[in-house]
């Protein structure tokens, strides 16, 4: 993907000897149900919601031919497939989901406490609009409106990502310096219904990476009883809950440690956010998801016309990488952060204010920053609209907003 | 599934039930429970409930059959018998619901609640 005009700033990957993978032509959904079959979870519940059904729908398949050993339980409705998976992993075995859009905002209630319960549950989330107007395309409203439920969140660009993603998830979660449930996201439509060469890994290999579960609890051992999630009020819910922000804050460097073992294995690298160009870049896009390949390509067409113009793509949006992005941005003289979703967007979307509080705490005199709001309901972003963000951030002035001036919020693609 | 599967965090779970830091515990947090889960089976009589009651069931020795209908009804298990009588109440137990003595079948009732004093 990276041509020679487009360089990944990233450290050059160390050279693998030759992975044992082998290519397929896959969907989003496809790859992810493939990496769902080879984890094969002791109990999957779920419940079909677009565009994720084809993820339960294949997954089932490997059920009824017997590829897989799991329990799959039919559920009613998102809050008992969430219900479900919680049960089952606190009963100590491995148990994922997967969903989208209205199904994700259902589990709500649900997903604070399979966070607060440290349950390491991995999840896809095939991203897509909520209603109302009732819409089934990409947008990130879904993923973002629950970005302060306790889990880490990674966003994949393609359904390669959105497989590796979620083989790495489960060792994330499981890290017994982390112990939370992780969201893989992927776009709605663009990814899962897209058709791509996927490297899958062979079952043994991804068997070997993931190893044994060693949970931390286990309803089921009548020789170890334990109680899980008792009442806890004033003088001990604040302890459990600050156990809970040192398990997401460790999960940063969990995160790049899983990363770099998964290179061994796939000899393909990871990193919480991806850079492009942005050392010598006066103006700089940040994004995430599939747009972060549109913005590439725009990127490579402006740098061949000589423009000084670089790429943030962030992988990681919990934990927010803010040291990370921040160190990318540093020589920048203006950035433009592209949300697709509508939280806070009055204050410029999700990824926007991430963005700003981080450059905000480094102290240093931070670029102009402009905040974008595409593609919501699936809406098309096209490069004449990547064009235009970037011309605008280089033609930008060096003078600064007062600072009275609130951000301004451009809707990128509107009619 | 034995409990060596069980994987060691930071956290404590040796304690029978929960062993919360005390407030003078710089970095207590570290220490409590992971995810306030508790270890250990029958251990609720750890957890004392007696200051929630606002009536306290009073025992009237002189009008007991010793039915021990109190001991059958009581949902808290705080009717202390011994050899088939009725001797008493688990004060750290007892929640003041009144049970007891609704279910108190004699005339005069061998068990009537009173106001907590400072209630």
């Amino acid at each position: 993907m990276t041509s020679d005009t487009v360089k990944n700033t990233n450290e050059a990957p160390v050279q693998q000897e030759k992975p044992a993978a082998s290519y397929s032509a896959l969907s989003g959904n496809e790859a992810v149900a493939q990496a769902m079959r080879q984890i094969e979870p002791v109990v999957v519940a779920a419940y079909p919601i677009t565009p994720q059904t084809d993820i339960v729908q294949n997954f089932s398949a490997f059920v009824a031919d017997g590829l897989v050993r799991t329990e799959f339980i039919l559920v009613e409705s998102e809050h008992s497939a969430m219900s479900a998976v919680v049960g089952a992993a606190a009963s100590g075995v491995r148990a994922m989901t997967a969903t989208a859009s209205n199904g994700l905002a259902l589990m709500y209630e649900v997903l604070h406490i399979t966070s607060g319960l440290r349950l390491p549950v991995v999840m896809p989330v095939v991203a897509r609009a909520l209603s109302a107007p009732i819409n089934i395309h990409c947008d990130h409203s879904d993923f973002f409106g629950v970005r302060d439920a306790g889990w880490i969140q990674l966003m994949s660009e393609d359904a390669q990502e959105a497989y590796d993603n979620t083989l790495q998830a489960v060792l994330i979660a499981e890290d017994p310096d982390v112990l939370l449930p992780v969201m893989v996201g992927l776009d709605g439509f663009v990814t899962s219904h897209s058709i791509e060469n996927v490297a899958l890994l062979k079952d043994g290999v991804v068997k070997d990476f993931l190893g044994k579960h060693r949970p931390h609890t286990n309803l089921l051992d009548p020789e170890n009883p334990v109680t899980v999630g008792p009442l806890a009020l004033q003088d001990s819910y604040f302890e459990f809950k600050r156990q809970q922000a040192e398990g997401l804050r460790s999960a940063a460097r969990v995160i790049d440690e899983v990363a770099a073992r998964f290179e061994g294995i796939s000899g393909r690298q990871y990193r919480r956010i991806e850079t492009f160009n942005t050392d010598d870049a006066e103006a700089i896009i940040i994004t995430c998801g599939s747009t972060a390949g549109t913005a590439r390509y725009a990127l490579q067409r402006l740098r061949q016309k000589g423009l000084k113009v670089g790429l943030i793509k962030v992988r990681c949006i919990t934990p927010f990488p803010a040291h990370e992005v921040r160190q990318a941005v540093a020589g920048a003289r203006s950035v433009a952060v592209l949300d697709r979703s509508m939280e806070t967007v009055t204050e410029g979307g999700p990824l926007f204010v991430s963005v700003a509080a981080a450059l905000a705490a480094s102290g240093g005199k931070p670029p102009i920053m402009r905040s974008y709001i595409y593609g919501l309901g699936g809406r098309d972003i096209h490069l004449s609209h990547l064009d235009e963000v970037y011309r605008s951030l280089l033609d930008t002035s060096t003078d600064r907003q007062p600072a009275d001036v609130s951000p301004q919020v451009e809707f990128l693609g509107t009619h | 599934m034995t409990d060596e599967s069980i994987v060691k965090t930071r956290t404590s779970w040796d304690s029978p039930a929960r062993d919360l830091p005390q407030p003078a515990d710089k970095d207590g947090w570290q220490r409590a429970p992971l995810a306030g889960s508790i270890r250990g089976g029958a251990n609720s009589a750890a957890f004392k409930v007696g200051d929630w009651r606002s009536y306290r069931p009073v025992h009237i020795e002189e009008n007991c059959i010793h039915c021990l209908l109190c001991w059958v009804f009581c949902p808290d298990m705080a009717i202390v018998a011994e050899d088939g009588k009725m001797v008493g109440f688990d004060y750290e137990h007892c929640k003041g619901c009144g049970i007891c003595a609704e279910e108190c079948p004699t005339k005069d009732k061998a068990i009537e609640m009173a106001k907590e004093e400072g209630q």
